[in-house]
């Protein structure tokens, strides 16, 4: 298992080296040689999985199958677009004199020991090292999000430290009672906190312990998805740091969250006879598309405002695994994946937006379409395909999602359209005068990278109207393995 | 040998009593004391119980315990104590009487929870759950009430003790990477934490959290 190899050890060592030499100016450049070279063998590593089926490496500390090696593509793809465009991002930034050259460094190294976490948290198999991956990724953002050092980043970052701090540390409460029910069934010393042997003997848990540790690993890892009412550090931390620690905060980090509490999940139904993860799933999900949908009507700063529709979108993939089966299960992947791009590519457009305006509130930029068309565009086709419009991805998710939500749970349609429509109206009342209008913008010194966001859009088209048959192939033995 | 399962059930109280010590304590320096306290009775809880199973890993965890919660994580903060100067007394947003009686509804409401499981254990000492995870709600009640920056770091550690705790004494240890890693990422954590504090008092003079209220929702 080469790849595997250089999928950790390529951000790693990248880490090191720019740890080091981060303030350089050809830093940009390398950082993103190394998430390209991550992301190469990211998708080796793929092609191997697709073509030999589930694989147990290194002492079975690692498991990689077709649910986590999708979002390690998807990790690894987003990780590299956004370095593409912190180049010119972070080059004005520091024009500007908002980083220093220590700064610089601190961000660089950063971003790949991030880029790590992440990596290691989903291709781990040993339920304790996902979670020390999770607490350390939430610690490299740490560091990021208060990068800037001003009062709002600080305080952003304390909170964000603290809850969910707090936050994961019930998870490995949840980690613990797990390891105590492994160790009932498979003895004192062939007790083991590998998922692959807990789920082959899933069905012999303890079901009064599994039940308490899937409550205490939903509020855990549900902090860190953003659950409604643990999401407050969310919309702080994913608006005060550098827009591209927002983008892969808002498009990736999430999703590494939810993917921890799917494999508990699996565990948790495998072990109950009666539904307790489903029922518990869909209630948080549904709470927090409702919130979040009515918090976001009522921002001013813009990237809240998109903190809030990822709250919102969590929720509803939170839901759609909830329901389970088939088709609910394909429909939460599917989302997972059009709604990382989206989100990423709206934060880029976001980002050159904020800096030609010099501001975040909404109300202060006006005009972008004259000023700059493509950061305009880009920002217009990326509202309207996070609002499922079609043809974009979103809308052939989130059909799916309300379709199977008609049928299966008709109660919860009510609150799904209300949510989705008050977040389609006050997104779309907020962001046209932005992109259209007259302008006040000043143009940048450094050309903005705009090519990742149409690369993402154009992908997130490109799944809206076709998904090849591997991927559909990669999806369905994904969302078979989830059940429900 | 009806002895060591009676002494680690004295030291799991201790552990308790300390965390209803660490609610009503006022001063920071006091705090970081009983805080340093609790790592000792947990040191001590780790090693009996290493002695009575027999577990090697058990010593490593009592070490890595050791160095961590009782002499370098405290040594820190008395430092930054010293630097920021915030020896004195702590407000609490809620007053100490009222905190006590919400503290015992939170053990009655733990030992209630944990009941059930802690019968199943195997482990010699698996009545401590309900300790465990009374310590660990305690802390998060001190988290809430406190308005400090300090203190609300004590809290999260003493969380992290409680968790410690409950995994020493419930499996006789997790599996020894991850015990390294959850270690690793606690020093790690309260360094960030530590370097914040000074940054949070450059920037508003003063570490009260109440200054951290200038991102809401309107």
């Amino acid at each position: 298992m080469q790849a595997l190899l250089f999928v950790l050890g390529i951000p790693l060592v990248g880490s090191a080296v720019l740890g080091v030499a981060g303030h350089r100016d050809f830093a940009r450049n390398i950082n993103v040689a190394f998430s390209a070279g991550t992301f190469l063998a990211a998708c080796v590593l793929t092609a191997q999985i697709v073509a030999d089926g589930p694989r147990l490496v290194f002492d079975r500390q690692f498991f990689i199958d077709p649910l986590n090696v999708f979002l390690v593509t998807l990790t690894a793809f987003v990780g590299l677009t956004t370095a593409i465009f912190s180049r010119p991002y972070m080059r004005v930034e520091q024009d500007r004199g908002k980083m220093t050259p220590r700064r610089m460094r601190l961000y660089h190294g950063m971003y790949q020991l991030f880029s790590f976490t992440m990596l290691l948290a989903l291709t781990t198999n040993n339920l304790g090292i996902l979670w020390v991956a999770m607490e350390a990724a939430t610690l490299t953002t740490v560091l990021l999000v208060s990068v800037y050092r001003t009062a709002a980043s600080l305080e952003a970052a304390w909170k964000y430290f603290i809850l969910c701090g707090v936050g994961i540390a019930q998870a490995l409460f949840g980690t613990v009672l797990l390891y105590m029910a492994a160790e009932k069934v498979l003895g004192p010393l062939g007790a083991t906190l590998l998922w692959t042997s807990l789920d082959a003997v899933k069905g012999q848990l303890d079901p009064a312990i599994v039940t308490l540790a899937f409550a205490f690993l939903l509020i855990g890892y549900g902090t860190k998805v953003g659950f409604v009412p643990l999401h407050s550090w969310l919309p702080d931390a994913h608006a005060e740091g550098p827009t591209p620690v927002s983008a892969v905060l808002s498009g990736l980090l999430l999703n590494v969250a939810m993917y921890a509490v799917l494999r508990c999940k699996v565990l948790t139904d495998g072990a109950l006879l009666r539904p307790l993860a489903g029922p518990l799933m869909m209630g948080f999900g549904l709470l927090s598309v409702v919130v979040a949908a009515f918090f976001l009507s009522r921002q001013k700063d813009v990237k809240r405002m998109f903190s809030y529709s990822s709250i919102e979108h969590m929720g509803l993939i939170t839901f759609a695994f909830g329901m389970g089966g088939p088709v609910a299960n394909f429909a939460g992947l599917l989302h997972m994946t059009v709604h990382s791009l989206v989100k990423s590519a709206i934060f880029y457009a976001v980002g050159h937006a904020t800096q030609k305006a010099g501001t975040q509130i909404m109300s202060e930029i006006r005009g972008l379409i004259k000023v700059n068309p493509t950061v305009g565009w880009g920002l217009m086709l990326g509202v309207m395909a996070i609002l499922g419009m079609p043809p974009f991805g979103v809308f052939a998710s989130e059909f799916l999602i309300l379709t199977t939500a008609m049928r299966d749970q008709p109660w919860a349609t009510p609150f799904l359209f209300l949510a989705l429509g008050v977040a389609f109206a006050s997104m779309l009342i907020r962001v046209l005068p932005m992109v259209f209008g007259e302008t006040t913008l000043k143009p940048l010194a450094h050309p903005p990278a705009l090519l990742p966001v149409f690369v993402h859009l154009t992908l997130a088209l490109v799944l809206g109207l076709y998904i090849p048959p591997y991927l559909n192939g990669w999806y369905v033995q994904a969302a078979r393995m989830l059940g429900g | 040998m009806n002895f060591v399962p009676q002494l680690i059930n004295l030291f799991a109280t201790l552990i308790l009593m300390l965390s209803f010590a660490m609610i009503s304590q006022r001063r920071i320096v006091s705090l970081i004391n009983l805080f340093m306290l609790q790592g000792v009775a947990l040191v001590a809880a780790s090693i009996l119980l290493g002695y009575a199973t027999g577990q090697a890993d058990l010593y490593v965890s009592a070490a890595l315990t050791l160095l961590l919660k009782v002499i370098l994580i405290p040594w820190m903060l008395h430092r930054v104590v010293r630097r920021l100067n915030v020896r004195w007394d702590i407000e609490t947003l809620i007053n100490i009487p009222t905190t006590m009686l919400v503290g015992i509804g939170l053990v009655i409401f733990s030992f209630s929870l944990a009941l059930p499981i802690s019968r199943l254990s195997s482990s010699m000492a698996g009545g401590a759950l309900g300790i465990a995870l009374s310590c660990v709600l305690l802390s998060f009640m001190m988290m809430i009430t406190r308005s400090k920056a300090v203190p609300q770091v004590i809290g999260f550690l003493s969380m992290e003790n409680g968790l410690i705790f409950a995994a020493t004494t419930v499996t006789n240890g997790m599996p020894m990477i991850v015990e390294f890693g959850v270690a690793l990422d606690v020093l790690v954590g309260v360094l960030i934490l530590g370097v914040f504090m000074f940054q949070i008092r450059e920037k508003f003079d003063s570490l009260d959290i109440h200054n951290l209220e200038a991102l809401k929702e309107d």
